[in-house]
């Protein structure tokens, strides 16, 4: 989690406008309140997690990010967080061109399927993979689009989305992913974590 | 027997209420076009202004709320209308901050309105009382705000009718306060609200003891239409499953159905009971004022059809708070208000609360709400006072 929050503020200008989409509980939005910007918003579906960040005094409004992110102007934040929730969406692709319209720029993180341990468990145990990462059954997962880097990469490449900056994540060593080296990063990282502008 | 109180005596006993009371000499021109002067503002302090004068807030009271927020209201000698949320250790803590609540105009409880006495007749304003606005009750309240010397509240905070009149202050004076909190409302009186406000008026003036208004000259009060008005309003504030679970067919004081148009039902002795202390407390007159001063209120429409640009100059902080089980001014009225407000890049938090006790539920003991409520508001208050806005 440190790690992840490490890295995306490393990625946020200071003094800028964030939108933090799926804020949860507002961990990340103190975290960066405290260490980047103080103009920070939050979108949540969840009601007991919204009410949790408003008695912290955080900015954070009750809603969907399928139907709700219509509200904002084009381009109100300078960026626009997903953090682990992009394939939890009913319609992730919908999601993401909402954040690339109201963000000028767009951090999305994605646990990534294509993990050596995730895949190990599908290949020996030839079960649905639960990891540290992906604790859930698959008859309880809030996860309904699970990807890898390596797809979410190439969606990138394939909707003509830019990609300024993508970081794998293995435990606390990161990386910086490229063409070169897609397919052992896919491998070996748990997390993705991409900067990108449409 | 539930419509057998004499009102009269509380009635006029009201016009002589000891409360804190200003009178305002600065002309005040209405929406209607007329102009007031020499008028007074009835209101109630909470708590102690501190030496930097940043801990001020306004609350706006609802169509039968006043200026006794919490306590003891002297006339009732019932707890203020928000002592849920308003009082020493409460979630708006009077420790911490002055709370101040003035009565609207068109009031009961002291302010100007249509019981006051005309000093040349001698008698109660009635329907000469001009007609009000939520916008001419926000002005008049600004004069109240500049008597206690008060450059910029902390915050401006009200639920229904006074949630209207938070969104309207904010307006009005965009640099006035630094957070609002407009709690179970519309920015525009929707046509189901205009049609309860109607009947309940309808049932008012359809009372011979009404007078066309000028019941004092006659010693007589519309105490059955105004009655009849709250009970139809009283079902509004609830929710089919609120009143299904506590009432549902329970008979009251008997074991079957008498075969008459007694109170058999406990839901209708409840109802009954509702009207008949309300017209110990309201006046029929302030009653249609009122209404109507809600259905007028269309904020978007004051600005151009563009709810935004209400907005436009404020760098105030908004929490908007709905409650699922409100259908008289649901969630997606407020909603509304939140997107106005997220078009301009505003500064809006909002979260609808769980909680089946219908409209009312912002008056209630709601633990989710009264707890974000004052956490909400106790953590904006530090966050605002480090940064020195």
């Amino acid at each position: 989690m440190k790690e992840e929050f490490n890295i995306i503020s490393n990625l946020i200008k200071e003094n800028t406008r964030v939108l933090d989409v799926g804020c949860g509980n507002g961990d990340l939005m103190k975290f960066l309140q405290e260490n980047k910007t103080k103009d920070i918003r939050g979108l949540e579906i969840s009601k007991e997690k919204v009410q949790n960040c408003l008695s912290k005094g955080l900015t954070v409004i009750e809603g969907n990010a399928e139907s709700d992110l219509k509200q904002f102007p084009k381009s109100s934040f300078d960026y626009v967080i997903l953090s682990q929730t992009l394939q939890a969406f009913l319609n992730p692709e919908l999601v993401i061109n909402e954040l690339l319209k109201v963000g000028k720029k767009v951090i999305v993180t994605i646990p990534n399927f294509g993990y050596w341990r995730v895949r190990l468990q599908l290949l020996f145990k030839g079960t649905m993979p639960v990891t540290e990462n992906l604790p859930h059954e698959w008859y309880n997962t809030p996860n309904l689009h699970m990807c890898t880097i390596k797809d979410f990469y190439n969606f990138c490449s394939t909707k003509n989305i830019k990609i300024f900056k993508s970081i794998a994540l293995k435990k606390s060593r990161i990386s910086e992913i490229n063409e070169s080296n897609l397919n052992y990063k896919n491998l070996d990282s748990h997390l993705g974590i991409f900067l990108i502008e449409s | 027997m539930f419509f057998s109180h004499n009102s009269i005596s509380k009635i006029i006993m009201n016009r002589n209420i000891d409360t804190k009371k200003i009178i305002i000499s600065n002309p005040l021109k209405l929406d209607c076009g007329k102009e007031i002067n020499n008028f007074p503002i009835a209101y109630e302090t909470y708590g102690e202004l501190n030496s930097e004068k940043s801990n001020a807030i306004l609350v706006f009271h609802a169509l039968t709320g006043d200026q006794y927020v919490s306590g003891k209201n002297p006339i009732t000698n019932k707890d203020g209308w928000w002592s849920y949320a308003v009082g020493e250790n409460k979630p708006i803590d009077t420790n911490k901050f002055f709370v101040i609540c003035a009565n609207v105009i068109g009031g009961c409880m002291g302010s100007y309105g249509p019981s006051t006495i005309n000093e040349t007749t001698g008698k109660q304003i009635g329907t000469d009382f001009p007609i009000i606005t939520i916008n001419d009750m926000v002005n008049a309240q600004y004069e109240l705000i500049k008597y206690l010397k008060i450059e910029k509240l902390f915050a401006v905070v009200g639920g229904s009718m006074g949630g209207m009149q938070v969104l309207q202050f904010v307006a009005n004076f965009p640099d006035k306060a630094k957070l609002a909190i407009p709690i179970a409302c519309t920015s525009s009186h929707s046509a189901q609200n205009i049609a309860f406000n109607e009947l309940g008026r309808q049932a008012i003036m359809a009372d011979s003891k009404w007078e066309n208004g000028f019941y004092s000259n006659y010693k007589l009060n519309p105490d059955k239409g105004l009655a009849v008005a709250r009970m139809a309003a009283h079902i509004t504030y609830l929710s089919e499953k609120g009143l299904q679970e506590k009432f549902g067919r329970k008979l009251q004081d008997r074991d079957s159905l008498r075969y008459g148009f007694e109170a058999d039902f406990q839901i209708e002795s409840y109802l009954r009971y509702q009207g008949s202390v309300f017209v110990d407390r309201f006046d029929a007159n302030s009653y249609l004022y009122i209404t109507r001063a809600m259905d007028y209120f269309d904020l978007s429409k004051q600005y151009k059809g563009n709810l935004s640009n209400a907005f436009k100059k404020t760098k105030t902080k908004f929490f908007v708070i709905s409650f699922t089980s409100d259908w008289l001014y649901p969630t997606s009225e407020n909603r509304e208000i939140v997107i106005a407000l997220n078009s301009i890049g505003a500064d809006v938090g909002f979260v609808e609360i769980e909680s089946d006790k219908g409209h009312d539920s912002f008056l209630l003991d709601v633990s989710s709400f009264l707890k974000t409520l004052g956490d909400y508001i106790n953590s904006t208050y530090e966050v605002i006072n480090e940064r020195r806005i």
